[in-house]
Order: C-alpha cells, then sequence, then structure tokens
C-alpha cells in the first residue's frame, strides 16, 4: 500500500512540474516578442520620430507622424460605423434569444470572426475602392469596421443576456416604453460590458495590415481626407521593414514599439473600465 | 359599489391551449388590502399580472372577459398609460443598479420623460420614501446607489419607487417571499399603515400574512376563484369545503 502512494505522489509531482513547463513555455514567445521590440524599437523614439513625416529615399531621419494620425483616424471612422450597427445587432439577439433571425445572425458573426483579414480587404476593395476609382481611408476603415462588428456583437449580447430579467420587468410596470426601457434601463446596466467588447475589438484592428493593402493603401504625406490614401502604423512598419536601409528596418522596430505600446494601453484600459465600472446587481 | 378600484368580471387567462384562470369574478374596493392566496401554480401572479397586463410580455397568451379600473376598461387602455396608474412590486427587490436612491423614487417620471421641478421631485422622493417606511434610514444617502440597501430596504424602495407614481392599486407579487422575517414583520407593518390611502392586491403564499395584512382573501385553487370575502370571516367561517382545507393544511 505505502509504496503505491509514493508513486501516486510522484505521478502528482511529474505532471505539476509539467503543466507550469509548458505554462512557462507558452509565455515565453510572448516575453520574447515584448523584450525585442521594446530593445529595438525603444531607441528610435525620440521627439523627430512621433512627429514628423517620412523622407525621401536617401535623406535619413524622418517620422511616423502621418501614419500615427491616419491610424488614429481609421479607428475613428471604423468605430463610426460599427459601433452602433454592432450594438444595435448584440440588443437584437439578446431581445430575440429563439428565432430564424437571431440564428442567421449568429452564423454570420461566427463566420465573419473566422473570415481572413485579406478577404475582408478584397470585399472593401470590390465595394469601395473599384466604384470610386480610388484608394481611400474610408474603404479601409469599412474594411477594418466589418471586422470589428463580430466583437462588438458578440460581447454586447453576452453582456445583456447577463442583465436580469427583473430589471425589464421593473421599468415595462412603471409605464416605459420598450424603446426607453431598453436605452435607459438595459444599456446603462451593461455599458462596462459593451465598452469593454469596443476597446478589444479596437485594439484587435489597431494591428491589422492586411485589409489595408488594398484599400487604405498608404501614403507617404500627411492627409485628412478620408476619399484620399492614408497611412497607418502596420503599413508603416511593413514599408519600412521591407526596404534595403539599415535606418529604415529601426524605424520598423519603433513603428512597432508604438503599436505594441498602444493595443497594449487599450487592453489595460478596456481591463480597467471592465473592473472600475462593473455594475453590481 | 360606488369606490371599486378594480373590478373583474368572467374573466379567464389563457396559456396557448392551458385554460389558467377560471371565470374570475372579483371587485376590490378603495384603500383595503385583498389577497390572493393559493398553492403555488393555482394562477394567482397571473391573475395579478393581468391587472397591469404583464402577462403579455410572454408570447403566447390570451385574456376573455372584462377587468376595469376605476370604471375604466383595463384591456383598451394603452398598456403603458395603463402601468403608469397601476404600481407593482415584485417577488425579489428590483431598484435600479445604475441609478441613486433618489433617482430610483423619481424612475416612474425620469424614464418616461415626464418633466417635473425640482422642488417638486424633491418633494415627491421625501413624501414616497417617508410613505415606505424608508426616509429615516436613508435620508443622509440619498445620492448613493440602491443597491447598496439591505434586502428589505431595497424593497421598500420599489414600494417607495411605485407610490412615486401615485397609483390607483399597487400590485404586490409574493412581495415579502425573498426577504428575511424580519424585513417581512417590517414591510407587513408597512402595508397596514398604508392602506389608509393605498388600494392593494397582495399575492402571498402564506396564509398567516394574509391573515395579517389583509381586509379581504380570496382564495384561488387551480385557476378557479374558489372563495372571496372578508378575511376575518374567511378565516373563522369559510364556506367552501376546500377553503376550509387549504386554512387548516390538508393540502397546498
Amino acid at each position: 500500500m505505502k509504496d503505491h502512494a509514493g508513486a501516486r505522489l510522484i505521478k502528482d509531482m511529474i505532471f505539476k512540474c509539467a503543466v507550469c513547463l509548458f505554462a512557462f513555455i507558452s509565455l515565453l514567445p510572448l516575453y520574447l516578442i515584448l523584450y525585442y521590440i521594446t530593445k529595438n524599437g525603444i531607441m528610435v523614439i525620440n521627439w523627430d520620430f512621433l512627429f514628423s513625416l517620412p523622407r525621401p529615399i536617401g535623406e535619413s531621419g524622418g517620422g511616423v507622424f502621418n501614419a500615427i494620425i491616419g491610424t488614429v483616424m481609421l479607428i475613428i471612422l471604423s468605430c463610426i460605423m460599427s459601433i452602433p450597427c454592432g450594438i444595435a445587432a448584440g440588443i437584437y439577439l439578446s431581445e430575440n434569444k429563439k428565432g430564424k433571425l437571431s440564428n442567421t445572425i449568429r452564423l454570420c458573426v461566427i463566420v465573419l470572426q473566422g473570415t481572413p483579414s485579406i478577404v475582408i480587404g478584397i470585399i472593401a476593395y470590390l465595394w469601395v475602392v473599384a466604384p470610386l476609382k480610388t484608394f481611400s481611408a474610408l474603404s479601409g476603415g469599412i474594411a477594418l469596421s466589418i471586422m470589428m462588428l463580430p466583437v462588438i456583437i458578440k460581447t454586447t449580447e453576452e453582456t445583456l443576456k447577463l442583465i436580469p430579467y427583473h430589471l425589464k420587468e421593473a421599468s415595462l410596470a412603471l409605464g416605459v416604453p420598450y424603446h426607453r426601457t431598453i436605452l435607459k434601463v438595459i444599456l446603462p446596466s451593461g455599458i462596462s460590458g459593451i465598452l469593454t467588447g469596443i476597446l478589444l475589438s479596437v485594439a484587435r484592428i489597431t494591428g491589422e495590415t492586411a485589409p489595408l493593402l488594398f484599400t487604405a493603401f498608404g501614403n507617404q504625406f500627411m492627409n485628412m481626407n478620408i476619399l484620399k490614401p492614408i497611412d497607418s502604423l502596420p503599413y508603416r512598419i511593413f514599408y519600412y521593414a521591407m526596404s534595403p536601409y539599415p535606418e529604415w528596418h529601426s524605424f520598423a522596430w519603433g513603428a512597432s514599439f508604438i503599436l505594441v505600446v498602444l493595443t497594449l494601453a487599450l487592453n489595460l484600459f478596456a481591463r480597467g473600465i471592465s473592473v472600475k465600472w462593473k455594475i453590481q446587481f | 359599489m360606488e369606490n371599486t378600484v378594480l373590478k373583474v368580471e368572467n374573466f379567464c387567462a389563457f396559456f396557448g391551449d392551458n385554460k389558467i384562470l377560471k371565470e374570475v369574478n372579483l371587485s376590490v374596493s378603495k384603500n383595503v388590502v385583498a389577497a390572493l392566496m393559493g398553492p403555488s401554480g393555482c394562477g394567482k401572479t397571473t391573475l395579478i399580472r393581468c391587472v397591469n397586463r404583464m402577462h403579455e410580455l410572454i408570447p403566447g397568451t390570451a385574456i376573455s372577459g372584462k377587468m376595469t379600473l376605476v370604471n375604466e376598461d383595463i384591456y383598451t387602455m394603452q398598456p403603458i398609460v395603463l402601468r403608469r396608474k397601476v404600481g407593482m412590486v415584485f417577488q425579489k427587490p428590483n431598484p435600479f443598479p445604475t441609478m441613486s436612491i433618489y433617482e430610483n423614487v423619481i424612475a416612474g417620471y425620469k424614464l418616461n420623460g415626464i418633466r417635473i421641478p425640482r422642488g417638486e421631485l424633491d418633494n415627491i422622493v421625501e413624501q414616497s420614501l417617508k410613505k415606505a417606511a424608508l426616509w429615516e434610514e436613508v435620508k443622509d444617502t440619498l445620492h448613493r446607489k440602491g443597491t447598496f440597501l439591505s434586502g428589505g430596504q431595497q424593497q421598500r424602495l420599489c414600494i417607495a419607487r411605485a407610490l412615486a407614481m401615485d397609483p390607483e392599486i399597487l400590485l404586490l407579487d409574493e412581495p415579502t417571499s425573498a426577504l428575511d422575517p424580519k424585513s417581512t414583520s417590517q414591510i407587513e407593518e408597512l402595508f397596514v399603515e398604508l392602506k389608509k390611502n393605498v388600494t392593494m392586491l397582495l399575492v402571498t403564499h402564506n396564509i398567516a400574512q394574509a391573515a395579517r395584512v389583509s381586509d379581504f382573501t380570496a382564495f384561488i385553487y387551480l385557476g378557479e376563484l374558489i372563495e372571496f370575502g372578508p378575511t376575518e370571516k374567511m378565516f373563522t367561517v369559510p364556506k367552501d369545503k376546500r377553503t376550509e382545507e387549504y386554512l387548516t393544511g390538508k393540502f397546498g
């Protein structure tokens, strides 16, 4: 009997060690990525890099200001398009749990979430770039907003589902019309979850390159016109990294660093909101 | 009767093919507490929900017969107009979690977009909370979230919220079944105090509660209104054998 117990203890030990080891291995790449990007990127970051435009080949210096502005503009554009649609679809799904349309929407959301981003880029090219005959920030925004939609719909639905039914009853029993009940009771009660979803979807699209390759296209110069091509951080990284010049390579690291910091900040902010604004029922 | 608030005539309710309420006749006069008692699943909650048409939220329900609130047909009114005249308190306390105590009391006005001068609102809040016997406990914390209160206090806040709309009748759907004995007795005392000015329809599966609080009692069994009359009379000399059996604990 005693020997058996010993063997079991050893097996337990081995299992525990294995779990720890694999957990460590899976974390390792993440830390290495952060380490490399910080090590190579932080040297490049300075005032000039952040606030000047790319210089032509042959001139040293230059920066990524237009790419930062472009990325911010693309995010704003795609938010304007996807947030109202996403939240509305989420409300519909949580209000109509069963039904043909609900099931169809749910299926579409799953399919959309799994669609390769380059395919979404092609769709945006067909819908917007080809008819307008020009690459544009607008088409990039549309491609990105399609990528945001499934995340927003899913999180809105899941958040609203968790809101107790008796709150809706309380509001309706006071004679509050249905639309006001949704807008003033249900949505505010789920605001932290919905905001978290939006921020996570923004974090998801911030680093997307593929859908922008033939929509927003990239631009050496500063552009604020949504009907003209616009630069973005991921595209700028791609452009700098593909060049044969060592200085531009280091610029690619610098831009990567900005992008990672931005995404990390968004994720931390989303976490903060979901904890701080949590509503107790 | 001149001062009848709620009158129910030959009222039937259906859920799909199931007949849940069978030919119910009932009338409640002003400023009394009428209790609906009966074993679970007998249709008492359905009856109370038919009064403010909350049963319509569930698809597949239908009704027949007539129900009037102060001589107005409930089923020709707009539900949102009706529900502003009929207050409801639910089994589980359900204050709005995003709102403060103050905002919760005036939620009926705020959510409906009814604009009222600030001074009058303060007055409504104070009066409603006093009526619900909550004012002394919360007057210094009016702007804290309502969800920080204890269960019994939350339920009284919900009563204040319903009273703030100055309803014709207050529907109470097992309002103490989720509360501890102390909060329950507080709320029962409150009902006795409230019936001076408010008409109440109380659903309860607690026979003792019906005896303590109500002036009239209705006994519902399997969707049928078996007996309706003054509480004292019903508890001492029930007319129907089934009422007697229920009151003596033979079933239910």
